[in-house]
């Protein structure tokens, strides 16, 4: 592992370096992921809406209805290159939404196309959401434990 | 200097070149960014877009190699037959790049691996084959891709994700020097410029972990190698044109001058970065340019041409390379640095 026995010419210009280096601009970052993460929840919020009262679905079906097309969009403004220059913009912004996992899913399989449909495309894809799902999932199977043995 | 000679060493770290090797000849391949930069003119072939027509970015930097390779061969009349030996690398797995381009030019071929310090490294080691007589013309070259290094390194292109302020840009361009030995009586498009002697690098690591701030990793290799260097030779920054390193970037090169200050070493304004050259500050590339391409052709394209003009007399061009891999990151390892460097001069 690094720095086990860090010598004090290294912490003194690890320190330096964290000084001096160039911060990044974190309220307008922050404010940047607040407009543009609301504006995607916004539109995810219409969808619902629209499912709700347009095609009369019932609680559950307007869940996944909602889930569906904004997924659908997020790889399809991946698919057409826009979504990195959301992104640019954004910040957290678009990566938190679930816009923003189906951009991690597409952009790694547009990438490595080029290996192949298995070992590059189907291999690939999950690089960047693997840990997502991972805990995602291992998560949501220790919170139903839980929610199972304490429910009354 | 000439008083401290002995044989061919000095000090711990430089090698003196006494029957030094001439560059002959040298071209520059650069992407469509880099051709908008302020140094686009410098550049013999610029690409429209960084494929160059091939079904892989990877393919596409291939072609640059090869490609650098042979333009400056022909600016001087070169067959294969005359080149003794090809030195070069990349920054991709088993450089790639590099060997796939040697399979097309079928010369004798030395890979390299040095990560952005490649195009000092092959002049340093082509410089000791051309002094020693191994060779009588040799290429160095060294060749980078954005699109590539970002596939190996960090993201997809698609991804929607933001950068850091300490985060540079690798460049798309592949450079290569032709360099001749003192037997040479062919064509050359330089006549003034001489790889007098050369510094190997020793790998500096301060404990850097962020993978973004490259510059920062790769200082103290820097100023580590020129502290060598001009302690080895007697010699002082006064002695230098310019002191130039291939991609420490806007930060790294505070970071550089800072280091070396600590050291009793004043650049005067005698530092120039060839990363924070090769872009303009409209072309937002927040700390400059990275990557083996860049140093290669900032020095290919730019600096060869002011040394032979007269406008430089001596410089010490020092490429700094960040020898990390993307699972030595992953293990939560530092970034080791390392700088090799070679003096160019008038004779």
């Amino acid at each position: 592992m690094a720095n086990k026995n860090i010598t004090p010419e290294q912490k003194e210009y690890q320190q330096h370096v964290k000084d001096r280096m160039p911060r990044s601009k974190t309220f307008s970052q922050c404010v940047r992921a607040f407009i543009s993460g609301g504006i995607i929840c916004c539109i995810g919020q219409l969808v619902r809406n629209m499912g709700e009262t347009l095609l009369m679905l019932n609680e559950k079906d307007t869940a996944a209805f909602t889930a569906i097309v904004m997924v659908f969009l997020g790889a399809s403004l991946t698919g057409f290159g826009v979504y990195d220059k959301i992104g640019a913009w954004s910040g957290a912004g678009s990566i938190v939404p679930i816009t923003g996992f189906a951009n991690s899913i597409v952009s790694p399989a547009m990438e490595f196309k080029r290996e192949g449909f298995i070992t590059g495309t189907a291999a690939k894809m999950f690089t960047i959401a693997g840990p997502v799902l991972v805990y995602g999932v291992g998560s949501s199977v220790l919170a139903g434990l839980i929610y199972a043995l304490l429910k009354p | 200097m000439d008083n401290l000679m002995h044989g061919k060493r000095m000090g711990r770290q430089t090698l003196i070149f006494s029957n030094p090797g001439a560059v002959i000849s040298s071209a520059v391949i650069a992407g469509p960014l880099e051709g908008r930069g302020p140094l686009g003119s410098c550049f013999d072939i610029v690409l429209e877009e960084d494929t160059w027509g091939e079904d892989s970015w990877e393919k596409a930097e291939r072609k640059m190699f090869e490609q650098a390779v042979r333009t400056a061969m022909d600016k001087a009349g070169l067959k294969a037959q005359d080149m003794d030996c090809l030195l070069g690398g990349d920054l991709l797995n088993q450089i790639i790049s590099a060997n796939f381009a040697a399979r097309e030019l079928k010369l004798p071929f030395l890979g390299l691996y040095g990560a952005c310090s490649t195009m000092a490294e092959s002049l340093l080691i082509g410089g000791m084959l051309l002094d020693g007589g191994y060779a009588q013309c040799v290429a160095c070259t060294a060749a980078s891709h954005f699109s590539t290094a970002e596939r190996q390194y960090r993201n997809p292109l698609e991804m929607g994700g933001q950068t850091t302020p300490t985060a540079q840009r690798t460049v798309t361009g592949a450079g290569c020097s032709i360099a001749a030995g003192s037997g040479y009586n062919g064509d050359r498009i330089y006549g003034n410029v001489f790889i007098t002697a050369g510094t190997i690098g020793r790998v500096t690591d301060l404990g850097i972990t962020d993978a973004n701030n490259m510059g920062a990793a790769m200082a103290p290799a820097a100023a580590d190698t020129l502290a060598a260097h001009l302690s080895d030779t007697g010699r002082g920054v006064m002695d230098y044109d310019l002191i130039v390193t291939g991609d420490l970037g806007r930060f790294g090169s505070e970071m550089f001058l800072d280091l070396c200050r600590d050291k009793g070493i004043d650049l005067q304004g005698r530092h120039m970065d060839c990363g924070n050259e090769i872009f303009s500050q409209e072309q937002k590339v927040d700390c400059g340019g990275s990557g083996c391409g860049c140093s290669a052709s900032v020095l290919n394209g730019y600096l060869l041409e002011r040394i032979e003009k007269g406008e430089l007399r001596r410089i010490f061009f020092m490429a700094t390379g960040a020898l990390l891999s993307p699972t030595s990151s992953m293990q939560s390892e530092s970034i080791p640095g390392i700088a090799h460097g070679v003096v160019l001069e008038r004779k």
